[in-house]
């Protein structure tokens, strides 16, 4: 491993515990630091939207992430579309804090993701099993998110991709050394990233969840199911009082064991984002990219 | 010995790690109830400055913290840790403001600037020790009772001032207890001077 990826990685342990959010506004990301995010997603809009709009969505323009850089002093990240390795040059040369190499966006690629260890900046990427995870931090990626499904306000799916990725691990990891040559050949991943997993019970980076937590609730749901941090996307701008709401879920994040305290951050929190359900989606943004 | 390691969010795990390597019992500090029974010293990770100081005043525990530490308390703060600490911050509030040190943060630059190298440390490691620099903030100036322990490049990035031992890097990330074994050598020193 090389030091720049434990450099990166070791950014992303420093987020641990910690709530990264969606924001479109130097504003919105200004509101974001003042409730305790640990990090902000600069994006032209936030999942929900793009969801809505339809049609082929891109990179950010530099300036506004420029702008959202300007405004808060905690990390800010970005995403570019997979496979996009220009895009992700791009958000290196501004310098961006990590890059999300990320299915919200149209894939740029439907066969290659971007060799990430070809560059200084860290990487995220989704990922709904232990065989997408280990494969993208094979090209790379310090920090890993479940996919969940974007822009939807519905859980379902982010709890889906944790509970298969967690049971995975426990399975790798309860297995004798002679049977993991084979469980690597059926993850498709190398030998080394499976045998670490055995032995730690936990993937080589970081872990958090992303894609449909819009309560304090969800949030601590996750971190019951073994997210190591969250990622709110649609969730708080696109509910009634998004800075209340930030803070509920920031504080229900560190005291997700304290059951009292999550039913007080859950009080009078204003409406939360409507949401649709699985079922009622035309896009499953989760396919896009294995 | 007990040691409480403040984990509202950032890298507390890997401390609790690198005590429990030392055979050094510790336990995390989420709310004000978890620090209702007594301890011998605090570890402040390292994480976003800005979280944990918000957390520190909503979950109740910025004045008995606070308290706990000019009362003598050891107290060991890294990277996000050494600018809670900090009396002053560049640009902005400070947070507990009990070290006489002027901080500035992220003052290497983003993500993109962070590096690791090794150094020798006279006052705390014979052997040189690895140092990991992620959004690392530097001490710009110091009050006369802090004994500055190491300076990189003109900019110093290791104090003490009494009870209270900061670090911009973060040792919990190395393999290497160097600083670790320094902090707990000052609260054994504390906990001999008060029987």
């Amino acid at each position: 491993m090389s030091t720049q990826f434990e450099l990166n990685k070791n950014l992303a342990q420093m987020l641990k515990g910690g709530v990264i959010m969606d924001v479109t506004t130097p504003e919105q990301a200004k509101i974001a630091e003042e409730a305790g995010a640990c990090a902000v997603m600069a994006l032209e809009r936030i999942p929900a939207d793009i969801r809505a709009a339809g049609g082929v969505s891109r990179m950010s323009d530099p300036k506004m992430i420029k702008g959202i850089q300007e405004a808060v002093s905690i990390p800010v990240m970005a995403k570019c579309r997979i496979g996009h390795f220009a895009e992700a040059r791009i958000l290196q040369a501004i310098k961006i804090d990590y890059i999300d190499e990320s299915e919200v966006l149209s894939p740029a690629d439907d066969k290659y993701h971007i060799n990430k260890n070809d560059f200084k900046v860290p990487f995220v990427c989704g990922a709904k099993d232990l065989g997408e995870a280990l494969r993208r931090i094979n090209e790379g990626a310090a920090m890993i998110r479940t996919k969940g499904e974007p822009g939807t306000g519905d859980v379902v799916q982010a709890v889906r991709h944790m509970r298969m990725m967690m049971s995975e691990i426990r399975r790798i990891q309860n297995m004798s050394s002679d049977e993991l040559y084979e469980a690597a050949k059926q993850l498709q991943v190398p030998y080394n990233l499976v045998e670490y997993v055995h032995e730690n019970g936990k993937l080589p980076v970081v872990n958090f969840a992303a894609g449909g937590v819009a309560t304090p609730a969800d949030a601590a749901l996750m971190m019951h199911l073994g997210a190591e941090g969250v990622f709110v996307g649609s969730g708080i701008f696109k509910s009634g009082n998004p800075a209340k709401r930030a803070s509920a879920i920031v504080q229900a994040v560190t005291n997700y064991q304290d059951d009292e305290m999550l039913a007080s951050l859950s009080e009078d929190l204003g409406e939360a984002m409507v949401g649709i359900n699985e079922n009622e989606i035309a896009l499953l943004m989760a396919e896009r990219g294995k | 010995m007990k040691i409480g390691i403040l984990a509202l969010q950032g890298a507390f795990i890997e401390h609790k790690h690198a005590l429990d390597r030392l055979g050094i019992e510790s336990f995390e500090i989420r709310q004000r109830r978890d620090i209702a029974k007594p301890f011998d010293g605090l570890i402040i990770p390292g994480g976003e400055s800005t979280v944990i100081g918000r957390l520190l005043r909503k979950l109740d525990l910025f004045e008995p913290l606070k308290a706990k530490i000019e009362s003598g308390m050891p107290v060991f703060g890294t990277c996000a840790g050494l600018i809670l600490l900090a009396k002053n911050i560049e640009g902005e509030a400070a947070h507990l403001g009990v070290m006489d040190i002027t901080v500035r943060r992220n003052a290497y630059g983003r993500q993109y600037d962070s590096f690791s190298i090794s150094a020798d440390v006279a006052k705390v490691s014979e052997k040189p020790v690895p140092l990991v620099f992620i959004r690392a903030p530097w001490i710009e100036s110091v009050g006369k009772d802090v004994d500055v322990l190491l300076e990189l490049d003109g900019h110093i990035v290791a104090a003490r001032q009494n009870n209270m031992l900061v670090t911009a890097f973060h040792p919990e990330l190395t393999d290497n207890t160097a600083f670790l074994e320094y902090f707990i050598n000052m609260v054994k020193k504390t906990k001999t001077d008060r029987n």
